[in-house]
C-alpha cells in the first residue's frame, strides 16, 4: 500500500502504508524511546499528533495491549522505519492496525526527518495512506490549524465522573487525557480515586470531599484548557494540588504563571532531570510546552529542571501545597526511577 | 559533590598480556581513563606488563612502569610513587585481583581505592558473598551451592540436579568453568575449576540453560545517580559465555515493563555494591521471570561494546566519577552540549559476533561453553536487524563452511560451536522450520525470523527473475554488491548500476535529538547522508578488524600511532575504518572521522566516494588490509578517483607477498634463500617437495600469521596437509620451502623513505 507524508514546508516523503487507507493531519513529533511503542501510541497526550519513532523498528515484541495507557490508540498516525511482521507473540502490529483501522507508514528515513524537526522545530504534517500524492499531502498539512489554536482535551477526557474506590486518601482527579498508570500508581498507594472530566467545577470536585486535587497529563496547548484552569484557580489554597505533565502547566497557569511552546519538545524515556538537591533522575517525558520559570509567582520553587536544556520539569509552592512535575513518574513506557519519589511524596504530604 | 581535591596522583593497573577473555578492550578503557584523569589535572602512574599497548606510551601517563603484574612488584611501585588513589576497575579481572591482593597485604594503607570498592570486588567475585548480597536486597539468583572439595559433589547434585553450571571464583573469562550434564562431567570440571580458582572455590548452580541472556551496562556516581548506558540481548541463549555469544543492542524481544523490571534491578545492584563508575549486570530471563547471573564491578569487553554501540565513553566517564565528579558535571563529549547524566537513545541496531581461533587450531574442541575461547569480535551497525547481521558476517573475514546435509546441520545446531550462527542460515536454506531450530537451539524465534528474511531474499536473488526491487531490498538487508552479483548471476557492473552509494548516518548517543560533534558514522541504504564533503586533505587508514591469532592488538597500536603522526602534519584530516569494538582506534576521539564498517573492497571504496580523499593507508591494517591494496588501487583507477595508496606501493607489497615474485627479486639481488617453489595442484606439490627435499615448510600464499603453515617430513604428511589444511587452486597456490633445520632466526626492521 502506498503512503505519503506531507510537511508544511513543502517537502513530502513516500513510504509503505500499513493499517487502512485514509488521511490525517496534525503536528509531526518524534519519540526516542527504544521499548514501549504500545504505551506511546495509546498515550492520550499524543492525541492530535502524528508520532514518529526514531528507533528503527516497532512491533518487535508484538502488541502488548495489557500495557496500553488508554483503551485505544490515540495518535492520529504512526511513522517508522520498519514494522516487524513476525514477532514472537502475535498479533503483529500490522494486523492490529488493520483491525483497529489505524493509519501508519513505514520505510521512512526517520533519522533524516528527526534532524529536520530538530533544526526547523515541530512542523504540521499530513499522512495519507493509500496514495502517493505528495502535493495533496502538503496542501493538507498546510490547512491544518496550529496546535495553539486547537483544544483536543475534550476528546480524550472522560465524559462523566467515575470512582475507583480505595481505602486510603481521597484523590479528586481532573482527567485531561490520563495515562492508565497514573491511576495504577495512585491505587497502589490505596488512593480512593474520584475521576472528573476536564470541565468539572469547583463544587463538583468538593462534592466528593477530597483530600487533594490531582491534575493529569493531556494533549495540546495548556492555555486552551480554560475551564480547567478556572477550576484549579478556585481550588488553590483550599486543597493540596498535584499534577503531572499538563497538570504541571495548568497549575502554573492557574497561579498566574506562563507557559510557552518548545522548539520540538521532549519525547522519550531517557530525559535527565535534576532535583534541587543535585540528584539526577532519568525520566519519561512527553511534552511540547513548558512552564516559564521566571513567570512563576513568589512562593513557587522550581524543584526539577531538565539537565539537558534547563527547562522547568517541576515546581512546588509549600504554602499553597502545590507540587507538580512535568515528566512522567508513572513511567510506562520508561524508567521507574521517580515512581516512588513522586507518588510516595504525594501521600506523605497528605499525612 | 566536588572533585576529590586530595587525589592528585592515581595508580592505574593495566590488564597485562593479551589472553583469551582479556584483550584489547582493557587497553581501550585504560587509555581513556589515563586521558580523562589527566584532563582533570590528576597525575597518572600506569603499570602494565604489556608494552604493545597505547596506554603504555610515554605520553599517556606521567609515569609508566612496564613490570610484571604481581602484587609484590606493584607494592614496590606504590612505595616509590606514593599515589593518593588506585583505580582498580580498568584492568579487567587482573586489575581487580591485584587490588584485592594489595589490600590484603596491607600495601594500600595510604591509598584510596577509587571506583570499585574492595567489598564490591569480593561481592562480585566471591560467589557466596554475591548470593548473600542478592538475597539481602531481594534479587533472585539461581539456586546454588559452593564447593571447596571434590567430596561434596554428590551433595551438590542432590541439591541442584543436572545439568548444572560450574563457575570458579576469581578467574577471568570464566576460565575453568563449564556445564556438566553427567556426574563424570561435573567431577572433571570441578576438579579443573578448583585448581584454577585463586581461592580454591567453585560454585555449582541451577541450570538456566536456554533462558534469554540479557545484559545491562550501568553507571553510578557519588551522588547515587544511576544510569543505564545500554541494554544488550544475547542471540545465543544462556549456556555460553556472553563473550562467545552473538549479541544485539538494544534489547529487542522484551516488552517495556519486562525491560524496566531488570533495569530497576540492575540499578538496585550497583547501589548495593556501592560501585562508583561502571558495572555490568547479567540476567537470565524466561516467561516474565529473571535471575541475576553475574556482576562485573568494572569495565569489561561488554562495556567496550556498549561504548562503541552507543557512542557513550564508559571508561572515560567512570574515571572521572572515580575522582568525585558527578555525572551531571561531566560533559557528553559526543554532543558537547549535554551532560553525561542521560541514557543513550540509539536509532540503529548493533550486532556483535565473536571471532574464534579454530581456523588456526585444527582439531581443537570447538564447543562453546561458559569459558571464553574467542580471541576477538566484530561489531556492525545497521538500520535493520538483517543489515546488522549481514554486515557483521561480512566483517568477520573468516571462511565459513556451508553445510547442506540435514543431519549434519541438526548436529551443529544442537551443540553451540563457532559454526552455529552461520549454520542457522544453512538450516533455513535447507528448509528447516523456525520451530525445529528453536527446539535444537533455544534461540528466540524473532532472530530466526530475521535470518529467514535474509535467506528468502537470497532465494529471490537466485531465482533467475531477480528484479531491481529485489536488489534494492537485498541492499537494505546488508548484502554486498559482490554477494548479490554472485547469487543472482548478474555482473557486478549491473548490480553497481542499480545500487548506487549508501547513506552514512551518525552515531550520536541521542537518536538525533541534539546535534553531535563527534563524527562517527556507519553506512546504510537510505536517502540522506550526513557527511558533508570538505576541502581538507584527508587520509583514510584501514584498521585491522577483529583480533585473531597472528593479528592482534599490535596493529591497533600502529593504527593509532599513524593517526597521531599524521595529525601532527598541518591541515591533514585522518579517518579510520574498522569494525573491532574493543580497540583504541575505534575510540570516539582517536580519528577525525570514524567509520564502523566491514572492510571488504566495496565498503572501503564507498567510503572513498563520500569525500575527496588524498590517500588510503593499508599498511597498518594487517594482512586483510594488505590483501585489499591491489584491488583498491584497480578500483580507484577504474572510477577515476585521484586517491592514492600511500606508503609502500601495492605492487611492492605484492612482490613481498607473492612467493614467486619474491624469489625472482631475491635472485636478481643475488640474495640467497631456501629453495622454494609454488604448487598449483596436489601433484605439483608432491613433485616439488621431492625436488626440494624433505623436510619442507608448506603454507598457502597470502598467509595470515602462519595460518595453516606446517613442517612436513614426508609425502604422507604432505598428502594429509594438501587434503585437509588447504584448498589449493590456480589463484591460491601452496608455497613449498626447504625447511632449514637448526638455523638461527633473525629479524630486522628497516625503514626507507623511498629515495
Amino acid at each position: 500500500m502506498k503512503a505519503v507524508l506531507g510537511l508544511e514546508d513543502g517537502q513530502y516523503v513516500t513510504g509503505n502504508g500499513f493499517g487502512v487507507e485514509g488521511e490525517c493531519s496534525g503536528e509531526l513529533v518524534f519519540n526516542t524511546l527504544m521499548t514501549g511503542y504500545m504505551e506511546a501510541l495509546s498515550d492520550p497526550s499524543y492525541f492530535g499528533q502524528i508520532l514518529m519513532f526514531t528507533f528503527p523498528t516497532i512491533g518487535n515484541y508484538g502488541v502488548d495491549v495489557q500495557n496500553m495507557q488508554s483503551q485505544s490508540i490515540k495518535v492520529l498516525g504512526t511513522i517508522c522505519r520498519e514494522i516487524c511482521d513476525a514477532p514472537d507473540i502475535k498479533p503483529a502490529i500490522r494486523e492490529y492496525f488493520e483491525q483497529k483501522k489505524l493509519l501508519g507508514m513505514s520505510g521512512v528515513d526517520t533519522r533524516s526527518l528527526t534532524i529536520k524537526t530538530r533544526v526547523h522545530g515541530t512542523m504540521r504534517a499530513a499522512l495519507v495512506v493509500g496514495s502517493d500524492d505528495g502535493e495533496y499531502a502538503v496542501k493538507l498539512a498546510r490547512k491544518t490549524p496550529s496546535v495553539t489554536e486547537c483544544n483536543p482535551i475534550p476528546e480524550v477526557s472522560c465524559k462523566a465522573p467515575y470512582r475507583i474506590p480505595g481505602k486510603g486518601k481521597r484523590v479528586a482527579i481532573i482527567d485531561l487525557g490520563l495515562k492508565t498508570n497514573i491511576l495504577t500508581s495512585l491505587t497502589r498507594r490505596k488512593g480512593d480515586l474520584y475521576i472528573f472530566p476536564h470541565n468539572a467545577t469547583h463544587d463538583e470536585i468538593f462534592g466528593c470531599e477530597p483530600d487533594c486535587l490531582f491534575i493529569t497529563n493531556g494533549p495540546g496547548d495548556p492555555k486552551q484548557a480554560a475551564a480547567t484552569i478556572a477550576t484549579v484557580k478556585k481550588c488553590i489554597g483550599e486543597l493540596p494540588i498535584f499534577g503531572i505533565c499538563m497538570g504541571n502547566q495548568i497549575s502554573a497557569l492557574a497561579l498566574g504563571g506562563d507557559t510557552y511552546k518548545l522548539k520540538f519538545g521532549h519525547r522519550g524515556a531517557n530525559q535527565p532531570v535534576k532535583y534541587y538537591d543535585g540528584r539526577i533522575f532519568i525520566t519519561t517525558q512527553n511534552h511540547g510546552f513548558a512552564v516559564d520559570a521566571d513567570s512563576l509567582p513568589e512562593g513557587c520553587e522550581v524543584t526539577f529542571v531538565n539537565a539537558n536544556d534547563g527547562t522547568v520539569e517541576g515546581f512546588e509552592n509549600e504554602d499553597l501545597k502545590i507540587n507538580c512535575v512535568q515528566f512522567h513518574p508513572e513511567a510506562h513506557a520508561g524508567p521507574q526511577d521517580t515512581e516512588c519519589h513522586y507518588f510516595d511524596g504525594v501521600f506523605r504530604r497528605l499525612g | 559533590m566536588p572533585k576529590k581535591m586530595h587525589i592528585k596522583k592515581v595508580l592505574i593497573i593495566g590488564s597485562g598480556p593479551i589472553q583469551i577473555g582479556q584483550a584489547a578492550e582493557f587497553d581501550f578503557s585504560g587509555s581513556q581513563a589515563c586521558r580523562a584523569m589527566r584532563e582533570e589535572g590528576v597525575r597518572v602512574v600506569l603499570v602494565n606488563s604489556n608494552p604493545a599497548t597505547i596506554q603504555t606510551d610515554p605520553e599517556m601517563a606521567d609515569a609508566v612502569y612496564i613490570e610484571p603484574l604481581r602484587s609484590d612488584i606493584i607494592a614496590k611501585i606504590i612505595a616509590k610513587e606514593k599515589p593518593d588513589g588506585i583505580l582498580s576497575g580498568m584492568g579487567g579481572q587482573t586489575g581487580l585481583n591485584m587490588t584485592a591482593e594489595l589490600a590484603e597485604m596491607g600495601a594500600l594503607k595510604d591509598v584510596e581505592i577509587l571506583g570499585t570498592p574492595l567489598e564490591a570486588i569480593y561481592k562480585g567475585e566471591d560467589r557466596e558473598k554475591f548470593r548473600d548480597l542478592m538475597q539481602q536486597i531481594g534479587e533472585p539468583v539461581p539456586k546454588s551451592v559452593i564447593l571447596t572439595s571434590l567430596n561434596q559433589i554428590d551433595d551438590a547434585i542432590a541439591a541442584i540436579g543436572l545439568p548444572a553450571v560450574v563457575r570458579p571464583a576469581y578467574t577471568m573469562g570464566g576460565a575453568g568453568g563449564g556445564i556438566a550434564r553427567t556426574r563424570e562431567e561435573l567431577t572433571r570440571i570441578v576438579e579443573l575449576g578448583l585448581s584454577r580458582s585463586r581461592i580454591h572455590q567453585v560454585l555449582i548452580e541451577e541450570s538456566v540453560l536456554g533462558w534469554k541472556e540479557i545484559e545491562f551496562e550501568v553507571m553510578r556516581d557519588s551522588a547515587n545517580t544511576c544510569i543505564i548506558i545500554c541494554g544488550m540481548e544475547n542471540v545465543d541463549p544462556m549456556g555460553i559465555h556472553t563473550g562467545e555469544s552473538v549479541v544485539v543492542a538494544p534489547i529487542l524481544t522484551l516488552r517495556d515493563d519486562e525491560f524496566q523490571m531488570m533495569r530497576s534491578a540492575a540499578i538496585k545492584i550497583i547501589r548495593a555494591l556501592d560501585v562508583q563508575g561502571g558495572c555490568n549486570v547479567q540476567f537470565a530471563f524466561l516467561n516474565g521471570e529473571y535471575r541475576v547471573i553475574e556482576v562485573n564491578p568494572r569495565v569489561s569487553r561488554s562495556s567496550a561494546l556498549a561504548s562503541k554501540a552507543t557512542g557513550y565513553p564508559i571508561a572515560r566517564v567512570a574515571a572521572k566519577i572515580a575522582i568525585g565528579l558527578r555525572l551531571d558535571e561531566i560533559t557528553n563529549t559526543v554532543t558537547g552540549c549535554t551532560p553525561a547524566s542521560f541514557e543513550p537513545a540509539i536509532d540503529y541496531i548493533v550486532v556483535k559476533v565473536p571471532r574464534w581461533p579454530f581456523d588456526k587450531f585444527k582439531g581443537a574442541d570447538r564447543t562453546l561453553t561458559t569459558a571464553m575461547k574467542s580471541t576477538g569480535e566484530v561489531m556492525a551497525i545497521g538500520r535493520t536487524i538483517e543489515e546488522a547481521f549481514m554486515k557483521a558476517k561480512r566483517s568477520l573475514d573468516t571462511d565459513v563452511q556451508t553445510h547442506t546435509s540435514p543431519s549434519e546441520i541438526r548436529m551443529i545446531l544442537s551443540r553451540p560451536t563457532d559454526e552455529r550462527f552461520h549454520c542457522l542460515f544453512d538450516a533455513l536454506r535447507q528448509g528447516f522450520t523456525i520451530d525445529e531450530i528453536v527446539q535444537l537451539t533455544a534461540i528466540t524465534p524473532f532472530f530466526l525470523e530475521k535470518i529467514k528474511n535474509i535467506v528468502e531474499q537470497e532465494k529471490r536473488l537466485a531465482s533467475g527473475t531477480c528484479s531491481r526491487e529485489d536488489v534494492i531490498r537485498a541492499k537494505g538487508y546488508g548484502f554486498s554488491n559482490a554477494d548479490i552479483a554472485q547469487i543472482s548471476g548478474k555482473t557486478q557492473q549491473e548490480i553497481d548500476a542499480i545500487t548506487g552509494t549508501p547513506a552514512y548516518k551518525m552515531v550520536d548517543t541521542c537518536a538525533a535529538e541534539f546535534p553531535a560533534k563527534t563524527p562517527y558514522f556507519y553506512s546504510t541504504y537510505e536517502t540522506d547522508s550526513e557527511i558533508v564533503p570538505t576541502d581538507t586533505k584527508k587520509v583514510l587508514i584501514l584498521g585491522s578488524g577483529p583480533i585473531r591469532i597472528g593479528q592482534g592488538i599490535e596493529f591497533d597500536y600502529c593504527t593509532v600511532h599513524a593517526v597521531k603522526a599524521l595529525k601532527e602534519e598541518e591541515g591533514v584530516e585522518v579517518h579510520i575504518v574498522n569494525n573491532n569494538p574493543e580497540t583504541v582506534s575505534t575510540d570516539f576521539d582517536t580519528s577525525d572521522r570514524l567509520f564502523f564498517e566491514p572492510m571488504q573492497l566495496e565498503d572501503v571504496i564507498n567510503i572513498l566516494k563520500t569525500d575527496r580523499y588524498f590517500g588510503v593507508m593499508v599498511q597498518f591494517g594487517g594482512q586483510n588490509a594488505v590483501n585489499l591494496a591491489v584491488p583498491i588501487e584497480k578500483e580507484m583507477q577504474r572510477l577515476g578517483l585521484s586517491t592514492r595508496i600511500l606508503g609502500t606501493s601495492p605492487d611492492a607489497m605484492d612482490i613481498a607477498e607473492d612467493r614467486d615474485r619474491f624469489s625472482v627479486l631475491l635472485k636478481k639481488l643475488n640474495i640467497p634463500c631456501p629453495a622454494n617453489s609454488s604448487a598449483y595442484s596436489e601433484s605439483e606439490a608432491h613433485a616439488m617437495a621431492e625436488k626440494i627435499g624433505y623436510p619442507v615448510l608448506v603454507r598457502p600464499s597470502y598467509v595470515l600469521g602462519g595460518r595453516a603453515m606446517e613442517i612436513v617430513h614426508d609425502e604422507h604428511e604432505l598428502e594429509t596437509y594438501m587434503k585437509e589444511a588447504v584448498r589449493v587452486s590456480r589463484n591460491h597456490p601452496v608455497l613449498i620451502d626447504s625447511y632449514l633445520q637448526n638455523a638461527i632466526e633473525l629479524d630486522v626492521d628497516a625503514v626507507c623513505d623511498g629515495e
